[in-house]
């Protein structure tokens, strides 16, 4: 059981955000929602590299030489950097559709229809 | 040389990346100084591209690893028989894509340095651009599965930000946002897709993956994730509502490659289903539902399309209905996978359609929209109701539009023809409603640019538009290079299928020989 907990707790943080994606109507909001699964996908990557029993890949003074591959926590690093770029994107635009439109919510921002 | 010649692979993407990086910093000497560095990176990048994809035609797929110097040590003997360093693997439909991708990234730069003369911003446009044009190059290239992940964020983030360039009263900020929160969305799906498989098969290499693979339930939830990503970012019904309101703001030289990046999801799209998952899932399953999904493209791409008027949001819901073509191919084709006689009668025609289309859709989709922006750039308007009369004054544009309207619509001679041609014959013997379909849609498609093509071009000369120029040189050879490659293909369309496209859908169906090449390396 305590071995999915961090799975349970990745699932909960992508359904909120999907549910903040898609029900809330503001458009920060739903970018707030974005984060959330992003976090929540961040999260599941470095859950999914912890090996019971094994060792951390730091040579120094190591026990043995069978240590746990760090790909994926490679990969979360590129993800939260790939992950903070998208956010900057995103929420600059915001900042341009709300000099222009004076709202942020979606409701309103639908010059491009049909 | 040869060290050159062996890099080629690396090169593809380092020249791009460096070459948008000291954009800003060789624009300091000037607009003409940066305008040669920009030509000579993307020529060089395409030069590149072609060599590569001439060398996969003649000697067979490519695996280039970074980082090492013997073939031999891609595989290193401590880490269990897993490749742990990025592959870059081109095979013949890399290749194929890679021709699409080099010969459209050439034109565009080549037009958009006449485009964009007169506005400000240049430095960071043509650095997002040539960024644009290195993800789209990694995402063909690669065969990690984690890199094909950081190139989709590279291309989908600037895209977003060149669909936003031109602020235009926050439109095109509106449409920006559409597209990155959507190419966000699909990009973090994907991850976790990934995620699924390494925790299965300790490996982000698409070859390992594929030759472990055993469709345990994870897989399954991982395949519809996949699916699911790739088919929003290529635009197909019902995810394609992001695809009008991007293509219509972007400035036409970026839509024209943003076409191209839908495409290079297609590919990946079709490199998930037949090699990753080769053999593994039920084709007929699969190949329904991307027929399906081809059939509604098809028919909501164009009947979207009729009642706009605005220029390039029409040819925006076109682009939607053509993928539909492509994503019908190729859905036969790997529907007809699951009997043998069935794929040697119907199956390969299909695919290599489907292929086909991919090329000729980049050629002739690219051609229109450069032709709309040259109708935007010298008449200030994409409202087809405003415009009228050009074709006295500007006669080039007027041959070059008709060029690409009569290959959308699959007119012959053009190349339109040639891969609906093969569509339609396999389609009919598979099951006889889609080629129905695909012919109707192709009827309407021709109705509907017959009629952009009167009110942009026929009729008297409008007033306001009096004494409008044909477009700078730059922008009519750039046009005049896609519409002679429309033609040859069409005129040809044997010998570019059995040199281009045969290989092509050889190697999307040889799963084994994909995986051979990178993993068989070692031995």
């Amino acid at each position: 059981m305590i071995d999915n907990l961090p799975f349970l707790v990745v699932a909960i943080t992508i359904l909120l955000g999907l549910y903040t994606l898609l029900f809330r109507k503001d458009l920060i909001k739903m970018i707030m929602g974005i984060s959330l699964i992003e976090a929540g996908v961040n999260l599941f990557l470095i859950a999914l590299g912890y090996r019971w029993e094994s060792i951390a890949p730091i040579f120094t003074g190591a026990p043995s030489l069978a240590m746990v591959m760090p790909t994926v926590q490679a990969l979360t690093l590129t993800s939260i950097v790939i992950g903070v770029a998208t956010l900057a994107l995103l929420l600059s635009m915001v900042m341009i559709i709300y000099r222009h439109y004076h709202t942020t919510d979606v409701r309103e921002v639908t010059k491009l229809q049909g | 040389m040869d060290i050159i010649l062996d890099n080629l692979p690396g090169l593809l993407i380092a020249i791009p990346l460096l070459g948008a990086f000291l954009t800003p910093l060789v624009s300091r000497a000037g607009d003409a100084a940066r305008n040669i560095w920009v030509l000579l990176t993307v020529a060089l990048t395409s030069l590149c591209g072609l060599l590569i994809a001439s060398r996969v035609l003649e000697t067979g797929t490519i695996v280039y690893t970074f980082g090492v110097q013997h073939l031999s040590e891609i595989i290193p003997p401590d880490s269990g028989g897993i490749p742990i360093r990025i592959i870059f693997t081109i095979d013949p439909l890399s290749a194929f894509m890679l021709i699409i991708a080099s010969i459209v990234s050439f034109c565009i730069i080549l037009y958009s340095l006449s485009s964009m003369e007169k506005l400000s911003g240049k430095d960071g446009f043509f650095t997002l651009l040539l960024l644009l044009i290195a993800g789209v190059y990694g995402m063909i290239a690669t065969g990690d599965l984690f890199n094909f992940f950081v190139f989709l964020e590279i291309s989908s983030l600037a895209g977003a930000a060149l669909v936003a360039y031109r602020i235009d009263k926050g439109v095109a900020a509106e449409a920006g946002l559409k597209y990155a929160a959507l190419s966000t969305l699909g990009g973090l799906l994907f991850l976790v897709a990934i995620g699924f498989l390494y925790v299965q098969y300790n490996s982000l290499n698409m070859a390992v993956i594929a030759s472990r693979m055993n469709l345990t339930g994870l897989d399954i939830i991982a395949f519809v994730l996949f699916f699911t990503a790739l088919a929003m970012k290529c635009g197909a019904v019902p995810m394609h509502f992001w695809t009008p309101d991007s293509y219509a703001m972007a400035p036409s030289a970026v839509t024209a490659f943003l076409v191209v990046s839908s495409q290079a999801s297609l590919y990946a799209l079709f490199r998930v289903c037949f090699t990753l998952y080769g053999g593994q899932i039920n084709p007929l399953t699969v190949g329904w539902v991307m027929i399906i999904l081809g059939v509604l493209s098809m028919f909501i791409g164009v009947t979207m399309a009729i009642p706009q008027k605005d220029v390039k949001r029409l040819m925006a819901y076109h682009a939607v209905s053509q993928t539909g073509y492509m994503l019908l191919g190729v859905g036969v084709g790997l529907a007809a996978l699951s009997s043998t006689c069935m794929f040697n009668s119907v199956g390969m025609t299909a695919l290599k359609g489907g292929l086909f289309h991919i090329m000729n859709h980049a050629l002739y989709k690219g051609l229109l929209f450069l032709t709309a922006g040259v109708i935007m750039y010298r008449c200030g308007t994409r409202n087809l109701n405003q415009l009228g009369g050009l074709g006295h004054n500007m006669k080039w544009t007027m041959v070059f539009f008709m060029i690409g309207a009569l290959a959308i619509a699959g007119i012959p001679p053009f190349n339109g023809f040639a891969s609906k041609l093969l569509i339609y014959e396999s389609t009919f013997l598979f099951n006889p409603l889609l080629a129905v379909i695909a012919m109707v849609v192709s009827i309407l498609t021709l109705a509907s640019f017959v009629k952009v093509f009167h009110s942009m071009f026929m009729g008297p000369k409008l007033p306001e538009y009096e004494d409008v120029k044909e477009a700078p040189a730059p922008m009519l050879i750039a046009m005049a290079i896609l519409a002679i490659l429309v033609i040859l293909f069409g005129i040809f369309p044997q010998t570019v299928i059995d040199t281009l496209v045969a290989p092509a859908a050889t190697a999307l169906i040889d799963y084994h020989g994909y995986a051979a090449a990178v993993l068989g390396a070692q031995s």
